[in-house]
C-alpha cells in the first residue's frame, strides 16, 4: 500500500493513483502536508468550489465525481505562486491541468465555458498551427455566449481599430508535418 | 550575440507594437535575431487542458526547428517562454515524456535532445547579456520624471525561471533605472493579470486586473511596463470595462519595457511602436515630450455627423 496525501494507504487504480500517474512529477502528492500554502497563494481562491488544499484532501479520499465537476481547475489562472511556494515541491499547476483533462475526457464539469475555450483554441492551432484571434473570440463567443457580443463588440472594434486583431489566420506552411506530429502524439497518448 | 528569435502569435498582430520595438532596440544593442523558420503556436495555457502529450509534442516542434548552430532562443512572450522552457526542462527530468515526444517528432521528420536550445526571455537577454551598464551608455533621451510601474506578472519568473527572484524580480527595476526613469516599486509586481480569465469569468478576471491597477495607481504611476503580450491586453484592452464594472476611472497606459527602451535610445515613436495602445500613452509620454502618433485622427474626420443617422446607444457608451 502507498501514502496518500493524508498518510492513509491508497490502492492502486484509484483516482488518486489516476491523477499522480497522469501528470509528470505527480508522484510529490503523496507528500502533501495539508499546510494550505496553496490556497493562500492564489489569486482566484475566493471565487474557486473548494481552494487547491481542500481539492488535495478530496483527491486523497477518492472524490472523483465533486473534484471532478468543481470549477477549482477551471479557476485556476496557471500563476504558479501555489507551485513555487509549496514546501513538498508538488507541481500543483500540472495537477490542475491533468484535473481539467481528466473532467474533459469524462464530461465532467458544470460550466462548459472553459473547456470550451480551451478547445475551440486548440482547434485553430491544429488547424493553422497558429492562433487566430478574431476567429477564435467569433466562434466561441457565438456559439456558447451571445448575450455577451455587444461588449466583445466594442472590445473587437477598439482592437481592430489599432490594427490589433487580424482578419485572415495566419498559418504555417508545413502543417502536414505539424499534423502528422500531433496525430502520432495522440495515438501514443490514447494506447498508454 | 546571435539567438534564434521565437516570436509567438501575438507578436504577430495584437502586440506587433512589442515586436516592432524589440527588433528596433535588438539592433541598437547589437543583438541578432534569427527567427525560428515556420515556427508554430506554443499552445498557450490551452493545450495542456486538452491532451498531455500533444500539447508537449506541440512546443517541442518549435525547439526542433533551432537550427543547430544556434544555442539560445529569445523568447519575447512569457507565456511561450514558460512552455517552451517547461517543455525542455520536462524532456530532461522525465525519459518517458522524452523519448514519446521524440517519436511523435520523428513522425514529422524531426527530433530534439533535451538541453539542445538554452530558452530565454527576452528580458534577461537585455538586462544579463547587454547589460545596465551597455544600456546606459545609449541612452540619448532619459525618461526622466517618468514614474514607471514594472509589472512582471507570472510566467517570466514562475515557476523558477531561474534568472530573477520569482516574488520580488527586480530585473525591469534595474533596466528601467539605466533608462533614467524614475521606478514605482509596488507590492503587486509580480501578481497575475488574469491569463485567459477574461474570457471565462469576467467578475475573476475584472477583479484581478483591478487590483494591478489600483496598486500601480497608488503608488503614482504614469505607465506601467510590462513584458508579456497577455498582460499587456488585459490591462489595456480591458481597462475600459473594469472602469465600467468598478465604477472607476484609471487611465494608465500599458507599454511594453521595449518602447521605453527605444524611447530612450533616441529612437521615433513609430520605431517605439506606438499609437496601437487602447488607453493613451499621450498625457505620460508629454512628460518626456514624445508626440504619440495619431493614425486614428484622419478615419474619425472621415466619420458621418452622429446626428445625421440615428444609431441606438448602450447605456454606458452615452456621452
Amino acid at each position: 500500500m502507498m501514502a496518500s496525501g493524508n498518510g492513509q494507504p491508497s490502492s492502486p487504480g484509484t483516482f488518486f493513483e489516476e491523477v499522480i500517474a497522469k501528470t509528470p512529477g505527480g508522484e510529490a502528492l503523496r507528500l502533501c502536508l495539508q499546510c494550505g500554502t496553496c490556497g493562500g497563494s492564489c489569486p482566484s481562491g475566493e471565487d474557486m468550489d473548494y481552494t487547491p488544499r481542500h481539492i488535495f484532501a478530496m483527491l486523497a479520499a477518492n472524490m472523483k465525481d465533486k473534484v471532478l465537476r468543481s470549477n477549482t481547475p477551471w479557476y485556476c489562472v496557471s500563476c504558479y505562486y501555489c507551485t513555487e511556494r509549496c514546501p513538498q515541491e508538488i507541481p500543483i499547476t500540472d495537477i490542475m491541468y491533468t484535473l481539467k483533462r481528466m473532467a474533459i475526457a469524462q464530461g465532467l464539469y458544470e460550466d462548459a465555458d472553459a473547456p470550451d475555450w480551451s478547445q475551440t483554441f486548440i482547434g485553430m492551432v491544429e488547424q493553422f498551427g497558429r492562433s487566430y484571434e478574431l476567429g477564435l473570440a467569433t466562434r466561441y463567443h457565438l456559439t456558447h455566449r451571445p448575450l455577451g457580443k455587444i461588449r466583445l463588440g466594442t472590445f473587437a472594434l477598439d482592437m481592430l481599430r489599432r490594427d490589433r486583431l487580424a482578419l485572415t489566420p495566419s498559418s504555417i506552411r508545413n502543417t502536414s508535418q505539424l499534423r502528422a506530429i500531433l496525430d502520432k502524439a495522440k495515438e501514443l497518448e490514447g494506447a498508454q | 550575440m546571435r539567438y534564434a528569435y521565437y516570436p509567438g502569435c501575438s507578436l504577430e498582430r495584437s502586440a506587433a507594437s512589442y515586436h516592432t520595438s524589440a527588433m528596433k532596440v535588438a539592433d541598437r544593442l547589437g543583438l541578432v535575431f534569427q527567427e525560428v523558420d515556420d515556427w508554430n503556436c506554443c499552445g498557450a495555457t490551452e493545450y495542456f487542458a486538452i491532451n498531455l502529450l500533444p500539447a508537449y509534442a506541440l512546443v517541442a516542434r518549435n525547439l526542433a526547428l533551432v537550427p543547430g548552430d544556434l544555442a539560445q532562443m529569445a523568447v519575447p512572450c512569457s507565456a511561450c517562454y514558460v512552455n517552451l522552457k517547461k517543455t525542455d526542462k520536462y524532456m530532461g527530468k522525465y525519459p518517458q515524456l522524452a523519448q514519446r515526444v521524440g517519436q511523435s517528432l520523428a513522425a514529422g521528420q524531426l527530433g530534439y535532445r533535451p538541453g539542445g536550445v538554452q530558452v530565454r526571455h527576452l528580458l534577461d537577454i537585455i538586462v544579463n547579456d547587454v547589460g545596465c551598464d551597455a544600456i546606459t551608455k545609449g541612452v540619448v533621451k532619459p525618461l526622466t520624471g517618468l514614474r514607471v510601474a514594472p509589472y512582471y506578472g507570472c510566467l517570466i519568473v514562475r515557476p523558477e525561471n531561474g534568472f530573477d527572484n520569482p516574488e520580488y524580480p527586480t530585473s525591469m527595476d534595474r533596466l528601467l533605472r539605466a533608462l533614467g526613469a524614475k521606478v514605482v516599486d509596488y507590492p503587486l509586481k509580480a501578481q497575475c493579470c488574469g491569463g485567459h480569465m477574461t474570457q471565462i469569468s469576467e467578475k475573476v478576471a475584472y477583479e484581478l486586473i483591478r487590483r494591478l491597477l489600483h496598486n500601480a495607481a497608488e503608488y503614482d504611476a504614469d505607465v506601467i511596463a510590462c513584458v508579456c503580450p497577455m498582460c499587456q491586453l488585459n490591462l489595456d484592452a480591458y481597462q475600459g470595462n473594469v472602469n465600467r464594472h468598478f465604477g472607476t476611472d484609471y487611465r494608465i497606459p500599458i507599454l511594453y519595457f521595449t518602447q521605453l527602451m527605444a524611447l530612450a535610445l533616441g529612437l521615433s515613436a513609430a520605431d517605439a511602436g506606438l499609437g496601437s495602445e487602447i488607453v493613451s500613452a499621450q498625457p505620460a509620454l508629454a512628460k518626456i515630450a514624445v508626440e504619440v502618433p495619431q493614425e486614428e485622427d484622419k478615419k474619425a474626420r472621415k466619420r458621418a455627423d452622429k446626428r445625421a443617422l440615428p444609431m441606438p446607444t448602450m447605456p454606458d457608451e452615452e456621452a
